[in-house]
């Protein structure tokens, strides 16, 4: 039986989509099956960025009427043979479907896949209730900003009131020079004040841009500095202990120094 | 007997059920009961009764007990079975002294936590979050979200925090936004009063100046 993680965040622009194709992708590069699930509809993205727009024939809504099965809705990706994308309807919205009919469909997925990942709708209504509905571990996207927080910390006293015990923390888009002169939210803080494990920061990368506009994964190129970040947290989601990636365990590092010098 | 009966006899399937008045004096009671059974006296003998007594919101100690115990023993046929006491009924002055609440957790933002009475909030309160309480707030945990205490009206109330960086603060109708009114960051426990209609913070071992309660030291 796979496991189902939605990826959600309250806020809009985070990165939950890009954060949704990396990790799928990340999970796929190291074996497991892995089945992508878009419940943006109405606004869907996710075949966008992994480059698959033009392979749609059938979607969710298609599913959840019964226009068609879910393994025909399935599409394959073009570089992993174990990795498949549901997309969500362009045409229709959030209300045409119900939480219910998304969990019957992510229950059918579970027995053929490792890891089903959900990808949430920004906001906190319907679109957000039914990504939830199948999925039994989350994952909240922020990023370094005051808005972003406030929203996730709202989405984290929601996933709580709906049973997820622990939903786990990603910190996108971290500049480290901004952080270091103190224009950012410090990941410390952050974490502070929602309390929740973090499982994986994201260094903000241009590269992600142009991954997403040519409809290739940023996981794909090993260079990129948040491709690594993005496979560190695909092995802590597998159950390594993998430290926090470079940018963090270098000021983290340097941090503990100077607090032992009592700089810091 | 003028006026009203201060025992009242029930007959129930299992018995009698003796209803004695809750407000009368003790000795009032035993005085009428006495009568009672006197009057009654040909009505109690034969076959055994069983009694039950119920006292309503009367709490008597076990040597009262005793003394209607023994008066019904002078009728030989009542079997006392139980003697009874309404549980304690909630004193209208408890809403007076307010007890203190203890919760758990992290109020996070959109939610909002309304308590009559004093409240322990053992976490956090995040920016987005908010507590209302007819009381005082006491916060074991960074406050960064907004408080409300005393919301009918208490000016008295207070509002403490292990770490006091809210988005509002408001005492009974006073409203008060940090940090464009003031700032604090302290690495102490502090509480916010109201010091003349307005907003004021001060560290928590300022607080028995201000409230002037009596506290009692045992030991040397």
């Amino acid at each position: 039986m796979g496991e189902a993680i939605v990826v959600t965040s309250g806020k809009g622009g985070v990165g939950k989509t890009t954060t949704s194709a990396n990790l799928g992708t990340a999970l796929a590069i190291m074996g497991k099956k892995v089945c992508m699930v878009d419940t943006d509809i109405g606004l869907r993205n996710l075949d966008v960025v992994m480059g698959l727009e033009n392979r749609i024939i059938y979607d969710l809504i298609d599913v959840a009427e019964g226009r068609c099965r879910v393994n025909q809705a399935l599409i394959k990706d073009k570089r992993f043979d174990e990795l498949y994308m549901l997309p969500a309807a362009q045409t229709k919205d959030k209300n045409d479907i119900t939480p219910d009919q998304v969990r019957q469909i992510i229950e059918s997925l579970k027995p053929d896949f490792d890891y089903i990942i959900i990808d949430c709708p920004a906001g906190i209504e319907q679109g957000f209730r039914n990504a939830i509905a199948g999925a039994t571990q989350a994952i909240v996207v922020t990023t370094p900003e005051n808005a972003a927080v406030r929203d996730a910390d709202r989405v984290i006293g929601l996933l709580e009131k709906s049973h997820f015990p622990s939903p786990k923390l990603i910190i996108n888009r971290i500049r480290p020079n901004m952080m270091k002169n103190g224009d950012m939210l410090e990941i410390e803080d952050i974490c502070q004040v929602l309390a929740i494990d973090l499982i994986g920061i994201v260094p903000d990368d241009e590269y992600v841009i142009k991954a997403a506009n040519s409809g290739e994964p940023t996981v794909m190129n090993v260079n990129s500095k948040a491709a690594i970040a993005y496979r560190n947290i695909a092995r802590r989601i597998l159950g390594e202990t993998v430290p926090l990636s470079q940018l963090e365990e270098k000021s983290g590092m340097f941090r503990k120094v100077k607090k032992f010098l009592g700089m810091g | 007997m003028a006026g009203k009966s201060y025992v009242t006899i029930k007959g129930i399937k299992e018995g009698l059920v003796f209803l004695l008045d809750d407000q009368c004096e003790f000795v009032t009671l035993l005085d009428e009961l006495n009568t009672k059974l006197d009057k009654h006296e040909q009505q109690f003998t034969g076959p055994i009764v069983h009694i039950f007594i119920k006292l309503g919101s009367r709490q008597v100690e076990e040597e009262d007990k005793e003394r209607i115990r023994s008066i019904l023993r002078r009728q030989g046929n009542l079997l006392i079975q139980s003697i009874e006491s309404d549980p304690p009924a909630i004193d209208p002055n408890v809403k007076l002294a307010p007890s203190l609440h203890t919760m758990t957790g992290i109020i996070r933002s959109g939610q909002t936590v309304e308590y009559s009475g004093h409240l322990l909030l053992l976490g956090d309160v995040n920016p987005g979050g908010t507590i209302k309480c007819s009381g005082d707030v006491f916060i074991l945990g960074a406050l960064r979200g907004a408080v409300h205490a005393g919301t009918e009206g208490n000016v008295d109330a207070i509002i403490a925090a292990s770490l006091m960086k809210p988005t509002q603060l408001r005492i009974a109708d006073i409203i008060s936004r940090p940090p464009d009114e003031w700032t604090s960051a302290e690495p102490w426990m502090e509480y916010a009063f109201l010091r003349d209609g307005t907003m004021a913070i001060d560290k928590m071992t300022s607080l028995n100046r201000q409230r002037k309660e009596v506290m009692q030291f045992k030991g040397v």
